[in-house]
């Protein structure tokens, strides 16, 4: 096989691990900042899908579908934070994962009522539906690139909102010590129900970019959440990094495991884990415990 | 009669409990605009508690906290001390995942009357060594260094009161000074504050009035003078 083959697999994987990292970088905030383990974070995946899929019918265009998609998933993980998520922070893990199992099988419930069971798909936008030919016989689609981006963007925007923002420095003090960053005059209910919206925007703005490249259909929540929390574990939970590291990695072994051993695709992801935590029990930035 | 300015805190027969525990019995204190206050009391006497208590940290199940005579009681503790108050507690709560600079700068905000005497630039001259360690992490400081930093925070929200708790226990006697010679400037800048601590004598020194508490109750409340006239006083309620 040509070298192009493989470069148009290596950027394949780059674009689903980044699309992967959106995902999981929200569930590892949630967990390493919150202490909440949301099981739901792939339905709001499949919320941004839909979403896309239903406003870009409605409007004609994918632009204006994510522009008024995306406060619509804001307003609903705000929603599920204050009526669901707020009351289970004292309490064990097992009450969290057991809330929003059920919020799991709302939302596809909902979503079967609202769009039914039919597969959809989501037209990719004129401006960017062309392709890089890179061979005679290779090219590779401008929107695959055009997510990638994007994602990079995100990726160097979400550092910085942490690493240098005074809401960053909340967040982070947020994490370490909730009771002083209260008697510090800061209101933490506020500042936690925001980074939860923000961590279901970002799972559902990743179901809206993939959206024209994946089909859209019941139940593709659930396999997003599985492969994602395979990230935040082999990461480290709570380590935005590790998060990023470990969607590389998936999206790397996956795409090329389809490829070159088609047959073990399907046991790839969890045989990576199942070595590095045999390697690094704690993930490959986590802080052992 | 002359008329008594509004005290900033005002606590009224508090009654505090952990669980069953009952721990403050019937509490009543106030502070006013400036004054410096020290509470003492042998361990586990219920000093932290009453602070916790006035924070709404630990809210009190009976008893009244008011701050600027508006009734703040039940309310959370970050609406309590966004009127005006600022805490250090004992176990100083440095963000061990934060630099100095960001543990000061997380925590800036003007006064109650939009007053902004502390900066960053005025904390770090008042605290020249934790200008040097800027950019180390909270948990890579000395327990003296950490106490200053606590300070430091405290005083980034511009406060018209500051509570400290226990803030030279364990330091070096050198350090201890440094915090005294600190709290003595911010008490000459008109900030009110209350002080729990061991050293009596820097007590006596700063303190314009002097509380005892006794298992959960005020069994001594009187000025310096008094205090230091009458040592049986201390001896009966602080010594060993």
């Amino acid at each position: 096989m040509e070298l192009s083959f493989y470069l148009v697999q290596l950027l394949n994987a780059i674009q689903y691990g980044f699309l992967l990292f959106l995902v999981a970088s929200g569930l590892t905030l949630l967990f390493g900042i919150m202490g909440i383990i949301n099981l739901a974070h792939g339905s709001f995946y499949m919320i941004g899908a839909y979403l896309a899929y239903w406003l870009t019918d409605v409007t004609g265009n994918l632009w204006l579908g994510i522009l008024l998609g995306l406060p619509i998933a804001l307003l609903v993980g705000y929603l599920v934070e204050r009526f669901a998520i707020s009351f289970l922070y004292q309490r064990d893990h097992l009450y969290q994962v057991l809330l929003t199992f059920a919020l799991i099988l709302i939302f596809n419930e909902l979503q079967q009522i609202l769009w039914g069971t039919d597969v959809h798909g989501v037209a990719i936008p004129a401006i960017l539906a062309g392709s890089i030919p890179l061979t005679e016989n290779q090219s590779y689609p401008i929107y695959r690139l055009f997510i990638s981006a994007v994602c990079i963007a995100l990726a160097c925007g979400m550092s910085w909102v942490i690493q240098k923002t005074r809401l960053g420095m909340m967040i982070r003090a947020g994490a370490s010590n909730r009771e002083m960053v209260q008697s510090l005059g800061i209101n933490v209910n506020r500042l936690f129900a925001l980074v939860f919206s923000l961590g279901v925007a970002l799972a559902a703005f990743a179901g809206m970019l993939a959206a024209p490249v994946d089909s859209v259909y019941p139940g593709m929540g659930e396999n997003v959440l599985i492969i994602s929390f395979v990230v935040v574990v082999i990461g480290g939970t709570g380590s935005i990094k590790g998060a990023f590291v470990g969607a590389m990695l998936i999206g790397l072994v996956s795409t090329f495991g389809k490829v070159l051993l088609p047959e073990m695709a399907s046991v790839m992801a969890y045989a990576l884990m199942a070595v590095i935590l045999l390697w690094r029990p704690q993930g490959l930035f986590g802080r052992a415990r | 009669m002359p008329q008594q300015p509004v005290p900033i805190l005002e606590a009224r027969q508090l009654h505090t409990y952990y669980g069953a525990s009952h721990i403050l019995h019937g509490i009543s204190l106030s502070i006013k605009p400036g004054e410096t206050l020290s509470l003492m009391g042998r361990n586990g006497m219920g000093k932290t508690t009453l602070l916790r208590s006035l924070l709404g940290l630990t809210p009190p199940r009976r008893g009244t906290v008011k701050v600027y005579g508006r009734d703040m009681t039940g309310a959370p503790p970050q609406k309590i001390v966004r009127q005006g108050i600022a805490f250090v507690p004992e176990d100083r709560g440095i963000f061990p995942n934060l630099t100095v600079r960001e543990n000061l700068v997380m925590a800036a905000r003007p006064g109650p009357n939009g007053r902004k005497d502390w900066d960053l630039t005025r904390v770090l001259e008042t605290f020249p060594r934790l200008a040097q360690r800027i950019n180390n992490m909270g948990n890579h400081l000395s327990g003296g260094e950490q106490q200053m930093l606590t300070v430091g925070r405290a005083l980034m929200t511009n406060p018209d009161l500051l509570i400290l708790d226990e803030a030279t226990e364990g330091l070096a006697p050198l350090i201890r000074k440094e915090i005294w010679s600190v709290v003595r400037k911010i008490k000459q800048s008109g900030i009110a504050a209350i002080l729990v601590d061991k050293d009596l004598k820097a007590l006596l020194e700063l303190a314009d009035r002097n509380i005892i508490i006794s298992k959960g109750r005020i069994v001594y409340e009187g000025s310096s003078e008094e205090l230091a006239a009458h040592p049986e006083i201390h001896a009966r309620h602080l010594g060993v």
